[in-house]
C-alpha cells in the first residue's frame, strides 16, 4: 500500500515537474517580429556628380548618349535605361529645389529668408514623409515580388496571410498607394467617431469595378457634414490610385476588398 | 446516399474558395494640397460695362480671387489656368472630366456671369473629377459692385465643401494703420477685406488708437483711444461713423473685447498702479466687477459660450494666463512653462487658446487647449503679438515688427497669418505698416 502511494507521488511529482518545464515553452507566443523594411541605398556618386552648368551637363549627356550606343551596338536594350528614369528617388538636392519653389509660389511677393521664421513644426516638414512612404511602397513592391519568387515566408506573414489572405508587405504596399492618394480634409473635427469603410470589387490588374460606401445613408443625414466630406475624400483617393497594387497572384482572395479610412490619427497630429 | 456526397464534396470546395473579406486600415493620408483647377467664368452679357464696371472681365477677375483665396489657404493648390483643356462655357454646362483629370486636377469649379434686371447673377458649379459628378452649384444675385464679395462668398462654399469646415473669406480684417518715425506715430483705425483689397480708414490719426476688435455682428468695434489725455475705452458704429466712450471710469481703461452675444464689453480698468478686469452691459450701461487682486489683471477674452473668461495676471510673480468663470469665481492659473504669456484668445471653436510668449528676448505666437494642456509655438520672432482667429478657428493673424534700414536703425509692422498646424506663414498685403489685427466673423452668416 505504502510502496504504491510512494510510486504514485514520485510519478506525479515527476508529471508535474514535466508540466512546470515543458508547458511554458508550448505556451510561448511565436516572436511576433516586425515586418523587415527594406531601403534601397543607391550609390549617391553616380548622379551627383553631375553638375548644373549646362555645358557641362551638354557634354555629359553626349557622352551618355554615346555610351548608350555603344551599349546598344553591344546588345544591352536601351528601353530598360530609360524606364528607370521616372522611378529615380530624387536626390536630396533636388527635393530643396522643389521646397523652395513651392514656398515661392504660396508668397509671391514677399517672405524673405532672413525675416521668415521657420516654427517648431515647419522645421519638422524637411523630412518628406511622403517621400519615405514612397520608398517604402516601391520597397515593399519588390519584397513581394521576391517573396513569390523565393516562396519563403516569414513567420509574422505567415500569421498574416492566414488572417487576410494577402502577405504583411503585400498588404503595406497597397496601404502605402493609398496614402499617397489620401488627402486628407484637414479641417475636420478629431474627437468625432469618423470611420468610413469602403468595399471594392476589383479587376485582376487592380483596377475597380466597384466602389461602395458601407454606411452610405450616413452621408446623407444632416449634422454628417463631416462623414460625407471624409467619405467623398477616400473615394476620390480610391479613384485616383487606380491600379491599385495588387499581388499578382491569389485574385480570388483580393478581388473583394474593404477599406477602412480612419483620419483620428493624423487630425490629432 | 449518392446526392449527400455530392452535396458535400460541391460545399467542400465551396469552403475552399470562399474567403474572409481582406480589410485594410488606412490611417494615414497625404496632406499636400489639393490639386483644383478653377476656369474663368464665362460671361454671357452683351454689354460691356455697366456702372462702370467691366463686365467682360468680371469672370477672369471673380476666378482670379477664388484662386488668390485658395492658394492663401495652403490646402489648396490652384492650377494654372494656361494648361485649362476646355472653354469655360462648355465646362459649366458639362466638363470632360477625363480631360480635366490629365492635368491633374481633383476637383473644378466652373461658373457663369448674367444681368438679370440690372442686377448681377453669378453661378458657380463644383466637380468632383475622380467621380465625375457635380459637388454642389449655387448662384447669387447682387448689385455689380458686389462683385468682389461674391467672389469670396463663392469661395466660401467651395471650401465648406471640400474641407467640412466653414470658410473665411468673406470677412474683413480691421487693424491699427502707422506712420512716421517711431517717436511720432501717427496711429488710424483701418478696415480691409481679408485679402487686403478696400482698405477704408475709420479715423484721421489726431489720436493714438490700439487693440480695435469686432462684435459678432461686425457692425460695432471697440478699440482703445485717448480722451483727456487718458487712455479709454470707445464704441465705434462703422456704418454710421458715431463713436462714443465706453463708461465713465475713474481712470484708465483698456483692452477691450466684445461678448460672445455682443452685449457686454471686457476690460482693463487701471487705477493707482493696480489694474482689474470688468464688464459694462451696453444696453443698461451696469458696470461689474470682475477680478478683485492687487495684481495687474488684463487682455480678458470670453469663451465662444460666453462661460469663462481668460486673462493674463502676474499674481503669480510672472505674468501667466488664467482662466476663471465669467462672474470671476473659480480661477486657475492653466500656464507654468518657462517664460511670460500673455493676450489669450480663445478660439471661436472654443477648443484652443491663442496667446503671446516672451522667453529670452524672442516672442512666440502659440495656441494650448483652455486647460494648458498642448501648448504648440507656432512662430517665432524678434517682436510679434497680438493675434487673433479667422472665425473658423483654422488661422491666426497677428503683428510683427522687424527692423529695416542697412544697420537695422529703423523698424516696420506688419500682418502676418499662420495656419494652427504651425504651417503657412504668410504676410498679408496692407497699404501701411500695420499692428493689432482683429480678425472679423462671417460678413454672409
Amino acid at each position: 500500500m505504502l510502496r504504491s502511494l510512494i510510486y504514485s507521488i514520485t510519478f506525479h511529482s515527476v508529471l508535474v515537474l514535466l508540466t512546470v518545464l515543458s508547458l511554458p515553452f508550448m505556451l510561448r507566443q511565436p516572436i511576433d517580429l516586425p515586418p523587415i523594411v527594406s531601403v534601397e541605398l543607391i550609390q549617391i556618386t553616380d548622379k551627383t556628380s553631375i553638375p548644373f552648368a549646362p555645358k557641362a551637363r551638354k557634354i555629359i549627356e553626349e557622352t551618355k548618349k554615346k555610351e548608350e550606343e555603344r551599349l546598344v551596338s553591344e546588345q544591352a536594350p536601351p528601353a530598360a535605361k530609360a524606364k528607370e528614369k521616372p522611378d529615380r528617388i530624387p536626390l536630396p538636392n533636388e527635393k530643396k529645389d522643389e521646397k523652395k519653389l513651392v514656398k515661392k509660389k504660396q508668397n509671391p511677393e514677399e517672405i524673405k529668408p532672413q525675416i521668415r521664421q521657420a516654427s517648431e513644426f515647419e522645421k519638422k516638414e524637411i523630412i518628406d514623409t511622403n517621400q519615405i512612404a514612397a520608398l517604402i511602397d516601391k520597397a515593399k513592391e519588390e519584397e513581394a515580388v521576391k517573396q513569390k519568387t523565393n516562396d519563403k515566408i516569414t513567420q509574422s506573414s505567415k500569421k498574416n496571410s492566414f488572417a487576410t489572405g494577402l502577405t504583411l508587405s503585400q498588404e503595406d504596399a497597397l496601404r502605402a498607394q493609398i496614402f499617397g492618394c489620401w488627402s486628407v480634409p484637414l479641417g475636420l473635427p478629431y474627437d468625432e467617431d469618423l470611420l468610413v469603410r469602403i468595399k471594392l470589387k476589383l479587376k485582376k490588374d487592380g483596377t475597380i469595378i466597384k466602389s461602395e460606401i458601407l454606411d452610405h445613408q450616413r452621408m446623407n443625414k444632416p449634422g454628417q457634414k463631416f462623414y460625407k466630406v471624409l467619405a467623398e475624400s477616400a473615394l476620390r483617393a480610391v479613384r485616383l490610385c487606380q491600379p491599385l497594387k495588387v499581388p499578382p497572384t491569389g485574385y480570388d482572395k483580393w478581388k473583394d476588398l474593404q477599406l477602412n479610412f480612419n483620419p483620428t490619427e493624423m487630425l490629432k497630429g | 446516399m449518392k446526392k449527400f456526397v455530392i452535396i458535400a464534396i460541391f460545399n467542400i470546395l465551396l469552403i475552399k474558395n470562399s474567403f474572409a473579406l481582406i480589410e485594410i486600415d488606412i490611417t494615414r493620408g497625404n496632406l499636400d494640397p489639393l490639386p483644383i483647377a478653377i476656369s474663368p467664368l464665362h460671361v454671357d452679357i452683351k454689354s460691356e460695362s455697366y456702372e462702370n464696371i467691366k463686365i467682360k472681365n468680371l469672370g477672369e477677375d471673380i476666378s482670379k480671387i477664388i484662386e488668390n483665396n485658395f492658394r492663401a489657404t495652403g490646402l489648396f493648390d490652384p492650377l494654372k489656368k494656361e494648361a485649362f483643356v476646355q472653354k469655360p462655357d462648355i465646362a459649366h454646362l458639362k466638363p470632360r472630366f477625363e480631360d480635366w483629370r490629365l492635368i491633374k486636377a481633383q476637383a473644378l469649379v466652373t461658373g457663369k456671369i448674367l444681368t438679370v434686371d440690372g442686377k448681377l447673377k453669378v453661378e458657380f458649379r463644383l466637380w468632383d473629377l475622380a467621380a465625375a459628378k457635380e459637388m454642389t452649384a449655387l448662384a447669387f444675385t447682387t448689385t455689380p459692385s458686389n462683385w468682389r464679395r461674391v467672389a469670396h462668398i463663392i469661395s466660401d462654399k467651395i471650401y465648406e465643401r471640400l474641407t467640412g469646415e466653414e470658410g473665411y473669406f468673406d470677412t474683413r480684417i480691421i487693424y491699427v494703420a502707422e506712420s512716421g518715425p517711431k517717436n511720432q506715430r501717427i496711429k488710424k483705425l483701418a478696415i480691409m477685406d481679408q485679402d487686403g483689397a478696400n482698405t477704408k480708414y475709420l479715423t484721421l490719426g489726431n489720436e493714438l488708437v490700439l487693440t480695435p476688435r469686432f462684435n459678432p455682428t461686425n457692425q460695432m468695434v471697440t478699440y482703445m483711444s485717448y480722451f483727456r489725455n487718458m487712455p479709454r475705452v470707445y464704441l465705434l458704429d462703422i456704418e454710421t461713423g458715431t463713436q462714443e466712450v465706453v463708461g465713465n471710469f475713474p481712470g484708465m481703461t483698456f483692452a477691450p473685447r466684445f461678448s460672445p452675444d455682443g452685449k457686454k464689453i471686457v476690460m482693463s480698468f487701471a487705477k493707482d498702479g493696480n489694474s482689474d478686469i470688468y464688464t459694462m452691459d451696453l444696453d443698461s450701461r451696469v458696470v461689474e466687477r470682475i477680478t478683485d487682486h492687487s495684481s495687474i489683471d488684463t487682455s480678458p477674452s470670453f469663451s465662444p459660450d460666453g462661460k469663462f473668461i481668460a486673462f493674463n495676471s502676474d499674481r503669480s510673480g510672472l505674468q501667466q494666463i488664467y482662466v476663471m468663470r465669467s462672474d470671476g469665481s473659480g480661477v486657475k492659473r492653466i500656464t507654468f512653462g518657462n517664460g511670460i504669456y500673455g493676450t489669450p484668445v480663445w478660439s471661436p471653436r472654443g477648443d484652443l487658446i491663442a496667446f503671446t510668449k516672451m522667453r529670452k528676448g524672442r516672442f512666440y505666437i502659440g495656441v494650448m487647449r483652455i486647460d494648458g494642456s498642448g501648448e504648440r509655438l507656432l512662430t517665432e520672432n524678434y517682436y510679434q503679438e497680438a493675434p487673433s482667429w479667422s472665425p473658423n478657428g483654422r488661422v491666426l493673424v497677428f503683428y510683427r515688427e522687424t527692423k529695416s534700414g542697412s544697420k537695422g536703425e529703423g523698424f516696420s509692422a506688419k500682418l502676418w497669418s499662420i495656419d494652427i498646424t504651425g504651417y503657412n506663414e504668410r504676410r498679408l498685403k496692407t497699404e501701411s505698416d500695420a499692428s493689432d489685427p482683429s480678425w472679423s466673423s462671417l460678413l454672409s452668416k
